[in-house]
């Protein structure tokens, strides 16, 4: 459960207040909503490292690549195609 | 796929592991805390290329595994109120209470539900305003920032009917319950990645000073452990004790400012019980005064009485490195993931679970 795997940010989606920022990242073509707010200056097109729903840090982009698809490898990406699933 | 080459690369990964073996004299225990480097240095079959003299000890860094059977009740507890809708993290589900696991109170006909996100909690919270609806917030540092923004949102959003029952650990003073111990055998660790991607490096430090023990703050993917193991190694070989980091692509030495000003806002330090270890001081997080009424123990008043463990798991021997999965008695046998006797048996980071997946040495 303690897994963060990292994505692209595609857009910003909502902007609650000054902090609460919400977003669009994709994991491999995947996309899922994101909480941006402990990220304040992720912009569309960075790479963000993100954790049960929340981006905790920037990354750039050759290491998001290089552990997507480690993760990918390894099967355990699992947590965010299985929830997608359970979306449609 | 250029960049696949680098974490595939047989060559990388020998090369680590050679200069590991030649520069090994002595017997070595070094402990990795973080439940996910447990699974990966099984899974992967790193454990059984180190040399003989170099034994991998797996700490409490599963926070599925350290929960103590007195919170599964007071979630199973929650459970069983008519309006009461419980959410967790998938493993949280499976993990023996001193009566029953949520699951088994889902069967009876309790609202239990599995979530991705903390967030989506609240959403539930919002959507189903007649209900109340309690998060039950599991997590080390890594995890906490997310829970702790929950509550910020709801009450922001002015969600009353939602709160968490917190199960939150802190990495810090696990390694110094563990360092202090009289029986301690670890001569070195590795510490958890993303735990550190928020909390940045100053509070390991002071750990490295008091007990004189090399720290590696060390990623999860098979290079990154073999490249923590070497460091650590090599300061023992040494016989020198620092704080290095080998994440530096994830980690930075203030962390994650945002992250941790937010736990700031919503938690208090508190004293903790650990799951085969017992109570740490100091060693976790709860709900402080301002937003307590986010707070499950407060909403609900709830004053259990506190179960022992399963006195046929001896997962506190484990996660102090002073035995192995495979030398528990009731390993594969009275215990499986299939029916978990300690929750080490739940998770896929719980050691004991990875030994049963993976390991040779069944
Ligand atoms: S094998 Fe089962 S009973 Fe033994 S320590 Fe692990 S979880 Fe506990």
């Amino acid at each position: 459960m303690c897994l963060a795997i990292p994505g692209k940010l595609i857009s910003i989606t909502g902007q609650l207040d000054e902090t609460f920022r919400k977003g669009k990242v994709s994991f491999g073509g995947i996309t899922k909503e994101v909480n941006l707010s402990m990220v304040p200056d992720a912009q569309p097109g960075d790479y963000v490292l993100v954790h049960v729903g929340v981006a905790i840090g920037k990354v750039d982009e050759e290491e998001a690549m290089k552990t997507f698809e480690y993760l990918k490898m390894m099967g355990e990406v699992d947590e965010i195609t299985d929830t997608e699933k359970k979306e449609e | 796929m250029k960049y696949l080459s680098e974490y595939r690369d047989p060559e990388l990964v020998k090369q680590y592991l050679e200069e590991i073996h030649k520069i090994t004299t002595r017997p070595w225990k070094i402990m990795e805390i973080c439940g996910g480097q447990t699974h990966g240095l099984v899974k992967n079959g790193i454990i059984d290329m180190l040399p003989e003299k170099i034994t991998m000890v797996h700490g409490p860094g599963c926070p599925v595994c350290v929960t103590p059977v007195s919170i599964i009740d007071e979630a199973v507890y929650l459970a069983k109120k008519p309006n009461v809708i419980i959410c967790s993290f998938g493993d949280m589900l499976r993990v023996p209470g001193s009566q029953k696991s949520l699951l088994e109170a889902k069967a009876e006909g309790a609202d239990v539900r599995i979530l991705y996100s903390p967030l989506e909690a609240v959403q539930l919270a919002q959507e189903n305003p007649e209900k109340e609806v309690v998060f039950f917030a599991v997590g080390f540092e890594t995890t906490a920032p997310a829970n702790a923004l929950s509550i910020v949102h709801a009450d922001k959003t002015d969600t009353r009917n939602y709160s968490i029952l917190a199960s939150h650990v802190l990495v810090p003073p696990a390694m110094e319950a563990i360092l202090g111990d009289e029986e301690n055998q670890i001569d070195a660790f590795l510490a958890a990645g993303h735990v550190c991607t928020i909390m940045g490096m100053e509070e390991y430090y002071p750990v490295v000073e008091k007990y004189k023990t090399p720290v590696v703050i060390t990623g999860f993917e098979p290079v990154d452990l073999l490249q923590g193991i070497l460091m650590a190694v090599q300061q023992l070989e040494k016989g020198e004790y620092k704080l290095e980091n080998q994440y530096t692509r994830y980690v930075q030495r203030e962390g994650n400012r945002m992250a941790k000003q937010t736990m700031e806002e919503v938690f208090d330090v508190s004293d903790r019980m650990w799951r085969g270890i017992g109570t740490i001081p100091q060693s976790g997080y709860e709900v402080n005064e301002k937003y307590r009424q986010y707070n499950s123990r407060v909403k609900f008043n709830l004053d259990l009485p506190v179960a022992p463990e399963n006195p046929e798991c001896i997962s506190g021997d484990i996660m102090k490195g002073l035995k192995k999965p495979v030398q528990c008695p009731n390993f594969g046998t009275k215990c499986k993931p299939e029916h978990p006797l300690g929750a080490p048996m739940v998770s896929s980071e719980g050691a004991c679970a990875a030994y049963y997946h993976y390991s040779d040495k069944k």
